[in-house]
């Protein structure tokens, strides 16, 4: 029984691994291939990422996409900070119980039935304030937020949990005003789990395509937007260039987090140690 | 001889203002708009666009006039009209096709061009003038045109077809494409049937949809842009597309043949139009004349690869597909235009579609399944509380 486990074992790790990870290579290899086509393989060539960069069209896209994600991931993340710390703090079991549910609600909203609904928000309120045109970079910027907000929410109430509740009110007692004792006390305890919901909000808001269809404008086009309407003709090999480099790009990123995370890790347990 | 370079190019520069101005004379002065923006809303790939060291049009459009452009895409005539009819984004300039431009002028969503800012209309043929869409030519500019016909892998298909019926024949079962989007899949149906494919009348649709349903169990996959790579690498061996699409396909895979079917088929018109609510008009306007300049014509028309209706281009001896016999040559069958449909018929036709789409997938084992799924998955977790409070009540 015991040996079968152990060969199953990493059968399964690997089939798992192949299905995460096929789909990747096999962009990462056609970013690689000289022909314009997923018919032909003719061989190594660095074509699509010169392309890549002579196409105004798609960096303009990419550098919207990003200004985007990491506003919106940075705002959201302050935001849901605050409410999460709002709705652990609040005393009645009810109240909490129920704001807690609220805010989960927009997770389980269909993106589509998100989307239509902020694009006729957007249009209503332009309208009371008697403009036309509100939809654009601003109108993106609100909808990004509010779709990542209770993913934040979500990932920083656990880690105020797990938090001593004595802790702030022992830096209080040693002469820290409440503000202070959040920012020297309870805000590098959660440290993590904010950065995970700003982390998730930010590959949220990153590959969004149904929400921004809706609430875009004629200014501020992203990345997915623009791919999806390369589908009139064939989606050029400079996508897969530019996943390939979103891809390593983001995996260097992770691997930097990780390692800074285990440092840290590793530093409380010597601290305990001692 | 560097400065008489220079001197000559002064000249030139200098000579070539007057000229300009002489030829804008009635129009809006362009510098006038210096700084402005012009928010465009086309197509996805269909402006050269400075890839594979192609013309990127925008740029050129920007450095001349110093007008900013904001190009942003669509992907089909019905978001491009949900995006303009909903109000909350103003657009400059778009690019219906022409039924949607015909019920975009019936709905009063467009403006009438001023084409005396235009004098590069009179490069349009006249066979793309007064068009069924716009009888009067106020509203619109034709830009690129195409015929859709069957394109078919020689290698796996036998003989020269010459019908819509290709599609329907089993020998061909599971390599065959059909379109993933109703208007077009039902006119593969309609024109195989002899039925008018801007029919009013709820029966001839239905026919259609039951022709479409026989096919069903023979189509590999709807599809739309995939058929690029399904086609080019040999995976499905005949699908209906647009012949300009054929011209691109061809060159990567050589076996690949196109023809007209005899029954008949579609040609579209897809033409650049100013909306209502456009915040720069003049501009729009410079932009169009702009696009109809013949070197500006010439690199969108080698970038897109479809019929370009624009004599500059025709003639163009650069041009290198200035002959190409598909493109260009005569369409040897009858050609229908689409023409917007009433919105009864509309909702049919979605309607009918989605049964087509849904059907065969054993919609009743599908409900059944899911049923029995939910279930298990409620017996199970009623056991596990009834088995917790057991526990509970033991303690």
């Amino acid at each position: 029984m015991k040996r079968k486990r152990s060969v199953l074992m990493p059968v399964y790790a690997v089939l798992i691994l192949v299905f995460l990870y096929a789909p990747i290579l096999v962009l990462v290899v056609y970013s690689f291939n000289a022909a314009n086509s997923t018919a032909q393989l003719h061989g190594f060539s660095l074509k699509w990422y010169r392309e890549l960069f002579h196409d105004a069209a798609t960096l303009d896209a990419f550098r919207n996409t990003m200004i985007l994600a990491v506003s919106s991931s940075l705002i959201s993340g302050v935001l849901g900070t605050v409410s999460a710390v709002g709705i652990f703090k609040m005393k009645n079991k009810w109240v909490k119980n129920v704001t807690r549910g609220v805010t989960n609600i927009p997770m389980m909203n269909p993106d589509i039935v998100t989307g239509i609904s902020m694009m006729l928000l957007f249009v209503f309120a332009g309208r009371m304030l008697g403009r036309t045109g509100v939809l654009g970079f601003p109108t993106m910027l609100i909808a990004h937020i509010t779709f990542c907000l209770p993913y934040v929410i979500l990932s920083v109430l656990p880690k105020l949990r797990q938090t001593d509740v004595n802790l702030s009110e022992a830096a209080q007692d040693l002469g820290c005003t409440p503000i202070q004792s959040f920012f020297k006390v309870v805000l590098p305890a959660i440290l993590p789990g904010v950065l995970t919901g700003v982390m998730i909000a930010f590959t949220l808001s990153l590959d969004d395509f149904v929400i921004s269809y809706f609430v875009s404008g004629p200014t501020s086009q992203t990345l997915p937007i623009r791919i999806f309407a390369m589908t009139k003709k064939r989606v050029t090999p400079d996508m897969y260039a530019l996943s390939t480099i979103m891809f390593f790009a983001i995996l260097f990123l992770l691997i930097i987090i990780n390692y800074i995370q285990m440092r840290g890790e590793k530093k409380q347990i010597e601290k305990v140690k001692y | 001889m560097k400065k008489f370079a220079a001197v000559l190019f002064a000249f030139i520069t200098v000579a070539m203002i007057p000229a300009h101005l002489v030829h804008a004379s009635a129009a809006v002065d362009p510098e006038t708009l210096r700084g402005t923006t012009l928010n465009v809303y086309n197509w996805g790939e269909y402006i050269s666009d400075g890839s594979e060291g192609a013309l990127d049009v925008n740029k050129e459009f920007e450095d001349r006039y110093g007008i900013h452009v904001e190009y942003t895409n669509y992907t089909s005539n019905e978001d491009l009209y949900a995006k303009i009819s909903g109000g909350g984004a103003s657009y400059d300039l778009i690019c219906p096709s022409d039924y949607m431009v015909e019920r975009m002028i019936a709905e009063d969503m467009l403006e009438k061009i001023d084409f005396s800012n235009i004098p590069n209309y009179k490069y349009i043929p006249e066979e793309y003038k007064n068009l069924y869409y716009d009888p009067n030519n106020e509203y619109s500019v034709p830009y690129t045109y195409g015929v859709m016909g069957i394109i078919y892998n020689s290698k796996m298909v036998d003989g020269e077809p010459d019908s819509w019926s290709i599609l329907w024949d089993e020998k061909y079962a599971d390599k065959i494409l059909n379109f993933n989007n109703p208007r077009d899949a039902f006119s593969t149906a309609q024109f195989l049937l002899g039925l008018d494919v801007n029919s009013e009348n709820a029966e001839d649709w239905q026919k259609a949809a039951d022709k479409l349903k026989e096919q069903k169990p023979l189509v590999q996959s709807y599809v739309m842009d995939e058929i690029y790579n399904k086609m080019e690498n040999g995976e499905a061996a005949i699908a209906p597309y647009y012949v300009g699409d054929y011209v691109m396909m061809a060159q990567n895979n050589p076996d690949l043949r196109f023809f007209y079917p005899k029954e008949g088929t579609n040609v579209f018109v897809d033409a650049l139009c100013i909306p209502k609510n456009a915040q720069n008009k003049a501009a729009a306007e410079l932009y169009i004349n702009f696009m109809l300049e013949t070197y500006i014509a010439t690199a969108n028309a080698e970038f897109v690869i479809y019929g370009w209706p624009h004599t500059g281009v025709l003639e163009n001896p650069d041009y290198i597909y200035k002959d190409n016999e598909y493109l260009y040559g005569t369409v040897p069958v009858k050609t229908e235009f689409f023409h917007n449909l009433s919105p009864e018929t509309l909702a049919l036709m979605t309607n009918l579609w989605d049964d087509l789409k849904i059907e065969g997938s054993k919609s009743a084992g599908v409900y059944i399944a899911l049923i029995v799924v939910v279930v298990a998955i409620a017996a199970i977790a009623v056991f596990g509380v009834i088995r917790k409070k057991r526990r509970e009540s033991q303690d």
